[in-house]
């Protein structure tokens, strides 16, 4: 069965995209470009986690991406309405 | 009925994705659905007064299908892009697409769907809310990618809520 | 399952997460590669959603063919398509307010100006 190699495969990729985010997120040159790589960080590892999820072969660790999707969104925006207002909550 | 329930569908939505959440079928689940359902659109009804009127529901269905096939296509042209084009070729532009539309819902699926489909982006939007300011990743015809968005989304939402 | 059913939806499975894998791995990329603000906020928001995408299909497919139901993967599906064009359209709405998108934004056609640099703000 080859699907545990692709699995490995995904991981590897979502590793290299981890270090190149990671590399963006220091030499960014705008602080709105920091945001964007956090926002692709915390989508990567969503994807991260569904994938751990299938390796061990349980249904858990959906939760656990939900719960993720749900709230790393509230981040990005929070951080965009404290740079276009100065503040988050009105 | 219409004092307790000011958004039926909204109400409807919320059971259905309480129950995606909780992700078994219990009846304590639906008693708490039906709790959320009816407070959750009571307090947020202050924001949004009017309920949406959707004409055609199965045009909406139709709808969904159509974009999330573009969302696919669009994968593929910008990792095209992103790979292969060299960097100075790359011409992005502005695009000011003017609104037939006046529904505020109709108004935030398209702006979502220029922003999910090929190489475009919603940026902004005027303030009197006539007009949408859209991002090219690469456009060498800004014309044309505005003549498509407008005969491909902007019409079918049209005939679907107005 | 047969044998040979077992097989195709294995390889067609490994297929999925391939090719994700790889539209993950481009969004991040685009980050590095690309030379202007603007155009570093298309790659995330569309090859990093179907990176994503790909493992959501493949886990609820795998969970099926293991005898389960699980509609949670179609809830994140939900989800990051309904917040993925908001948190970009912030993000543009920032680079544009401070100054750091494009300069050469065309007039809106209205006689209104644009809703995050009008002298009275929308954007909230």
């Amino acid at each position: 069965m080859i699907l545990p190699y692709a699995l490995l495969f995904f991981l590897g990729c979502l590793t290299l995209a981890f270090a190149l985010n990671l590399w963006r997120l220091f030499s960014a040159p705008t602080l709105t470009d920091r945001v964007v790589v956090l926002d692709t960080m915390t989508i990567n590892a969503i994807a991260l986690v569904v994938l751990y999820g299938i390796w061990a072969g349980t249904g858990l660790y959906l939760e656990v991406a939900v719960l993720f999707a749900l709230t790393s969104f509230v981040g990005t925006v929070a951080y965009c309405k404290f740079l276009l207002r100065g503040n988050i909550i009105e | 009925m219409r004092r307790l329930f000011p958004h039926p569908y909204l109400s409807l939505t919320l059971i259905v994705m309480w129950f995606l959440l909780v992700n078994q079928w219990k009846l304590g689940s639906l008693v708490m659905a039906i709790i959320l359902a009816t407070i959750i659109p009571l307090a947020t009804s202050a924001w949004w007064p009017d309920r949406p009127r959707v004409k055609r529901p199965f045009a909406l269905a139709a709808y969904a299908i159509l974009v999330l096939w573009d969302v696919i296509v669009a994968n593929f042209q910008v990792a095209r892009i992103v790979l292969f084009m060299p960097r100075d070729r790359i011409r992005s532009a502005w695009i000011t697409v003017p609104l037939d539309l006046t529904s505020p819902e109709a108004i935030s699926l398209l702006a979502g769907t220029i922003t999910m489909t090929p190489g475009t982006l919603t940026s902004d939007m005027s303030a009197c809310g006539r007009a949408l300011l859209v991002h090219a990743l690469h456009a060498p015809d800004p014309d044309a990618v505005r003549d498509q968005i407008k005969a491909r989304y902007e019409a079918r939402l049209k005939r679907i809520f107005e | 399952m047969t044998p040979a059913l077992d097989m195709a939806l294995d390889l067609f499975l490994s297929s999925i997460l391939v090719g994700g894998g790889i539209f993950a791995l481009v969004g991040s990329y685009g980050l590095l590669r690309l030379p202007r603000p603007m155009q570093r906020l298309h790659a995330p928001t569309k090859a990093t959603t179907i990176g994503v995408g790909a493992a959501l299909l493949v886990s609820a497919l795998d969970l099926l063919g293991q005898g389960q139901v699980s509609w949670q993967e179609l809830l994140i599906t939900v989800f990051l398509l309904l917040t993925a064009p908001v948190s970009a359209l912030f993000l543009a709405k920032t680079l544009i307010l401070r100054g750091e998108a494009d300069p050469d934004i065309p007039d809106s056609g209205t006689g209104k100006p644009w809703a995050t640099l009008a002298p009275e703000r929308h954007d909230s």
